[in-house]
């Protein structure tokens, strides 16, 4: 009866289901590294930036879009403050529990080898956060912000922008 | 008549001498509809009085022939004209509702690996001398019989049909066909019924993905499988609505009609009603 009633007031959309199932599987055929190699990108993304910055690493987010001819990848990584001293707030208390990374991410992505795409590919995208000059850190780090918000103030990445300064 | 010198040739080619366009039909999954689009678009550009000639390059299974109901006429194809055992013009065979529409067949009993692909480029070239559209309906799958296809032409239509795996193989396609091909897309089989209900990939959510240029959308209509049992293609039928599509179509590829795609409509209560539009 259940069934019943949410098949009727929620009727089966499979066309949305195709175009997601779509979208997955033509990334990972654009792909072609291996699975764990995004694991280790992410966590030598991270031993990067954290010689210079304090990184909120529960909280880092790498994944991949597609964007026009080319796939972009796309990395969302919270920083708490600087190393040099001038600015290291602690971690909020409300930051949210690590939360793995969505399904849109699949976990076999890679780096783009789309041939007329090979220059703009991989282009890692300077998020919000990782953006800011240091003394406006704590008030954008918005750690206790649901993560759909905070995607949606990501910066699309151009060849022409240029990795955060400093 | 003056005898034709290098100097007399290269002087000639610097005059952009009207040639043929080569355009491949192709789609990578198989099923989608090439045949039937090639058949119906050779039909409509011929209709404008254009000089059309169609090469079926699936080698080992000839289609084209039948669904254009010229299966009874065939009498040489594709191999035998590059192995020269029999010439171009015999090869030939002439439509017998539109005179301007040629074909050359397939063949039928032999192999998709026995075709040289230099010479396939050689044939191509050869009829774009002497026609205004060079159209090859290239086989399914990426393998020999598609380089064969593809060898010869400068523009690639591809047919892609709302389904995951069409849109996945034609992807695949674009990619291989590279970036010196023109290429554009027509959407077959569409159901607006099941995409107004979300049961049905959209023309734009296939689009969104493939991003080509969009030369038309065919509704997925009983006439189609009519026409294909009968062998009469329905760009030559003045009443059918899907005979109109492929007749915009192909006024999109000769560039005299400008208008934008025309993505069909579940019929109205009113329309249904009264028998649709047409």
């Amino acid at each position: 009866m259940l069934d019943f009633l949410t098949r009727f007031f929620k009727p089966e959309r499979s066309g949305a289901t195709a175009k997601e199932r779509l979208r997955l599987v033509l990334l990972s055929d654009h792909l072609s590294l291996a699975p764990d190699v995004v694991e280790s990108l992410k966590r030598d993304l991270i031993e990067v930036i954290s010689r210079y910055c304090e990184v909120d690493v529960a909280n880092t987010d790498v994944s991949f879009e597609q964007q026009d001819s080319a796939v972009a990848m796309l990395a969302n990584i919270p920083i708490l403050g600087l190393r040099n001293g001038r600015s290291t707030p602690p971690a909020s208390p409300t930051a949210p529990p690590y939360e793995p990374p969505s399904s849109a991410t699949p976990a076999h992505a890679a780096l783009a080898h789309e041939p007329q795409a090979a220059a703009d590919t991989a282009l890692v995208t300077p998020t919000v956060e990782t953006a800011v000059p240091a003394d406006t850190v704590t008030s954008t780090v918005e750690p206790a912000k649901p993560k759909a918000a905070r995607k949606r103030r990501r910066r699309r990445p151009n060849l022409s922008q240029q990795a955060p300064a400093t | 008549m003056q005898e034709m010198t290098p100097q007399n040739a290269a002087v000639a080619a610097s005059v952009p001498k009207p040639r043929g366009r080569a355009i491949v039909v192709t789609s990578g999954k198989g099923g989608v509809g090439k045949t039937t689009t090639t058949a119906n678009l050779g039909t409509a550009l011929a209709r404008t009085g254009a000089r059309v000639v169609l090469i079926d390059a699936d080698v080992g299974l000839r289609n084209l022939d039948i669904v254009l109901g010229l299966e009874n006429r065939v009498r040489s194809h594709v191999l035998d004209v590059l192995e020269e055992k029999a010439t171009l013009e015999e090869a030939l065979v002439i439509d017998k509702r539109v005179p301007s529409l040629q074909l050359l067949a397939a063949a039928q009993t032999r192999e998709k690996d026995e075709v040289d692909t230099a010479q396939m480029k050689a044939l191509v070239e050869r009829l774009r001398d002497k026609f205004d559209y060079v159209i090859i309906d290239c086989p399914a799958g990426i393998e020999a019989g598609f380089q064969n296809a593809i060898v010869g032409a400068e523009e690639a239509i591809i047919v892609c049909t709302p389904e995951v795996s069409a849109v996945r193989d034609a992807d695949r396609v674009v990619g291989l066909l590279g970036n010196a091909m023109k290429v554009q897309l027509i959407i077959n089989r569409i159901r607006p019924a099941l995409v107004k209900k979300g049961k049905m990939l959209s023309v734009e959510d296939v689009n969104a993905i493939l991003r080509l240029p969009l030369l038309g959308v065919i509704a997925d209509e009983p006439d189609v499988i009519v026409s294909t049992n009968r062998g009469e293609p329905l760009a030559n039928d003045d009443t059918s609505r899907t005979g109109a599509s492929f007749r915009a179509i192909a006024g999109r590829i000769a560039g005299t009609d400008t208008s934008k795609p025309e993505i069909p409509q579940e019929p109205t209560f009113f329309e249904k009603l009264f028998g649709g539009r047409r």
